[in-house]
């Protein structure tokens, strides 16, 4: 039946390319909100990152010799990977532990994470200062098989392959070849062990950057556990970033899902919530052991005390609370506003790490720049874009089968 | 055969000493660790503050001079910068003022160089951390590692470079001394092998021990320096980093790195495995599309 309708609705009967061309149009509105905040703030970033290649870093970025990573990598890259976590717990959950439930769930973050980490391999390459030698560890003629950036550079190219394979066959379904999507779903359970496996690594590797900065980053958050925090901290950052984009999704596109859809993805939403909450309370534990074992107990009466009591109180044991409150009395809002909070929490805990409590006695402190920020939400606006046009086309939320239908249904 | 309880043990002990023996020779042979590299002894108690060494230090990098107007100062501290490797600085301190001399330390085992994916900093084996510009693509990790503070970058150039001293490796090679130490008009600096250079400094504590604190600063800091301090005040006083470890800071990692081939070895083994376990009969895995 729907290889049926495949074959009469979308088999290149067109050539490839005619289809490609007809599918690049964009469709909807082009005057939303959105489109009109999002195109001259991707277009200023533009000139902005001209301006960057031309002039060097500082002529747009306030990064200083004694805080060299900034915004760009201190957002974009480490928070921005936790925040991809999603990908590698929900095919985990799915492929390995076969729960079946959450299977809708796959694609869309799954394409969510390829995007994010193709788009934050771009902001980290203008961020290097000679980009051009990046092919340098690449290609091997020069390893620097000690470095943890090392390992997480290479981590990262590979899972980006991977998460493409596991993504390519909603990719054949849209181009109509059944056979190559055949082919290719042979490929996913390889591409879904291997990619946890990277995953489980760079997320950890990227904690792992700053174990050298020991005496650099405040005591509060300096740990020989960076990488487990990191790591364990991944997947509650992943799961509320799929329950957040969940809610979302409900809304935008609802036009593309049925009228069970609501009720499903509240009891998969409720499901994840359990998980973050499971999560959050380990990492929660671990803080206070490696607070008691590191005797840092002393520094949480001071400044960066308090910060770093508002991170982990009013953004980890609040939301973590409010999620097995909305868990309980069943309120969708509460497990929304939790999983927002969380988020929020998890870049205070990255920016912390990376660029705020690092070299936190440094006068002047480093503050983004405003042209720092317009190219930090391009990166994830342009993201969205692609994201939107992927979701139009392809098969992610709902089956080609369905897909084909409302089109027919438009068209007559 | 038979092997009575006499010769059984005669056995084991001739093994045993042939065993402790092999230890004793390879113990004898020399490796090349720490103290073959070269090192540099800063004598604070000598040293004028006269920037000689500055001066000498630009023209042998091709940096600009210090200008007229940047002297030592005990009311501002002067900085490194991406064209400047070596600075002098004034510090009042309880013995009146002193100069410090601040530039690269030359770890024995730098986290720079353990930092970077593309060796572009690397240790030589005859001491000096080398940054090479061909290799680098400006990730700026080995500035958020140096425990010291000293790689600086050129934040105002699409080409930039990583500045930081290189001890005149070129110059080293050549059989010349770096250049700071050549052009030293108090002899506040001394060049040499460092275990030569160390013996050097604790005689020098020894012989004067009320001129001096007994801390040779680098002999343990980071694992170990290729930049030797001698100070007449605790080092702190001076400004000098003294919440730093003792071991390398790429130790610090190292027990990260060693989980990596064990977590790729053991995870797909155990990802298959619980996949196996959790298995339904009817396949509906592989066969249906990722819609139920």
């Amino acid at each position: 039946m729907s290889e049926q309708i495949l074959a009469e609705n979308l088999a290149p009967k067109k050539s490839f390319w005619k289809f490609f061309a007809s599918e690049l149009k964009p469709r909807g509105k082009l005057f939303t909100i959105f489109n009109m905040i999002s195109v001259p703030m991707v277009l200023l970033a533009a000139v902005i990152i001209v301006i960057r290649f031309i002039y060097g870093l500082s002529a747009v970025s306030n990064v200083t010799q004694s805080v060299p990573w900034g915004l760009w990598k201190g957002f974009n890259v480490v928070t921005g990977v936790a925040f991809a976590g999603g990908a590698y717990v929900l095919t985990f959950m799915v492929y390995i532990l076969g729960m079946e439930k959450y299977k809708p769930l796959i694609r869309v973050t799954v394409l969510n994470g390829f995007l994010a980490y193709t788009f934050y391999a771009f902001a980290l390459i203008l961020d290097l200062g000679k980009p051009w030698n990046i092919i340098n560890p690449i290609i091997g003629n020069s390893f620097g098989t000690s470095s943890i950036l090392f390992l997480v550079a290479w981590h990262f190219m590979l899972y980006i392959v991977a998460q493409l394979i596991e993504f390519s066959p909603t990719i054949a379904e849209w181009l109509g070849s059944e056979r190559a999507r055949r082919n290719l779903k042979r490929l996913t359970i390889g591409a879904v062990v291997f990619g946890i496996t990277l995953s489980t690594l760079h997320q950890s590797g990227l904690g792992a950057l700053f174990l050298m900065a020991k005496g650099k980053i405040h005591p509060l958050w300096y740990s020989e556990f960076i990488p487990t925090l990191f790591f364990i901290s991944s997947i509650f950052a992943g799961l509320s970033m799929v329950i957040f984009q969940g809610s979302i999704l409900q809304k935008v596109f609802s036009y593309q899902l049925d009228q069970h859809s609501d009720e499903r993805h509240d009891i998969m939403i409720r499901g994840l919530s359990r998980v973050c909450a499971i999560a959050m309370f380990a990492y929660f534990f671990l803080k206070i052991i490696d607070m008691v074992h590191n005797h840092t107990l002393g520094y949480l009466m001071s400044p960066m005390g308090a910060w770093y009591m508002v991170e982990m109180i009013g953004f980890v044991l609040i939301p973590m609370l409010l999620f097995v409150y909305g868990v309980r009395i069943g309120t969708p809002f509460i497990i929304k506003l939790a999983s927002i909070m969380t988020l929020v929490g998890i870049v205070l805990n990255r920016m912390n790490v990376s660029v705020i409590a690092y070299r936190w006695d440094e006068i002047p402190r480093y503050i983004p720049t405003w042209m720092e920020w317009v190219v930090t939400v391009s990166i994830l606006f342009v993201q969205v874009w692609i994201f939107r046009w992927v979701i139009h086309r392809m098969p992610v939320l709902r089956t080609m089968e369905a897909m084909t239908l409302s089109a027919n249904k438009v068209i007559k | 055969m038979s092997i009575d309880r006499r010769e059984f043990l005669k056995t084991l002990g001739v093994a045993g000493a042939s065993l402790s023996g092999a230890k004793a020779l390879a113990k004898s042979t020399p490796e090349p660790d720490a103290q073959e590299f070269y090192a540099i002894l800063h004598d604070i108690t000598l040293c004028e503050g006269c920037q000689e060494c500055e001066f000498a230090c630009a023209a042998a990098n091709n940096l600009p001079a210090p200008a007229d107007d940047d002297f030592p100062d005990s009311a501002k501290k002067r900085l490194l910068k991406p064209d400047q490797y070596s600075v002098i600085n004034a510090v009042e301190t309880s013995v009146g003022e002193v100069y410090t001399k601040q530039q690269c330390m030359h770890c024995a085992q730098p986290a720079c160089a353990s930092a970077c994916l593309t060796e572009a900093m690397k240790k030589t084996k005859e001491g000096p951390v080398t940054w090479t510009e061909g290799k680098c693509m400006g990730c700026r990790y080995c500035m958020i590692s140096c425990p010291f503070d000293i790689p600086k970058f050129e934040f105002d150039d699409n080409n930039p470079k990583i500045g930081k001293c290189q001890m005149c490796f070129e110059r080293l090679k050549q059989g010349e001394v770096p250049a700071c130490v050549e052009n030293c008009p108090a002899d506040a600096l001394t060049f040499g092998k460092r275990s030569d250079i160390l013996r050097e400094a604790h005689k020098r504590i020894l012989d004067d021990p009320d001129s001096y604190v007994d801390h040779v600063y680098g002999e343990y800091e980071a694992g170990g320096t290729s930049w030797l301090n001698l100070s007449p005040v605790p080092f702190d006083e001076l400004g000098f980093k003294t919440n730093l470890e003792t071991k390398p800071y790429p130790d610090l990692t190292k027990g990260f790195l060693y989980s990596v081939p064990s977590v790729f070895i053991l995870w797909p083994a155990l990802l298959l495995g619980l996949r196996e376990a959790t298995r339904k009969e009817d396949k509906e895995l592989e066969g249906g599309a990722d819609h139920e």
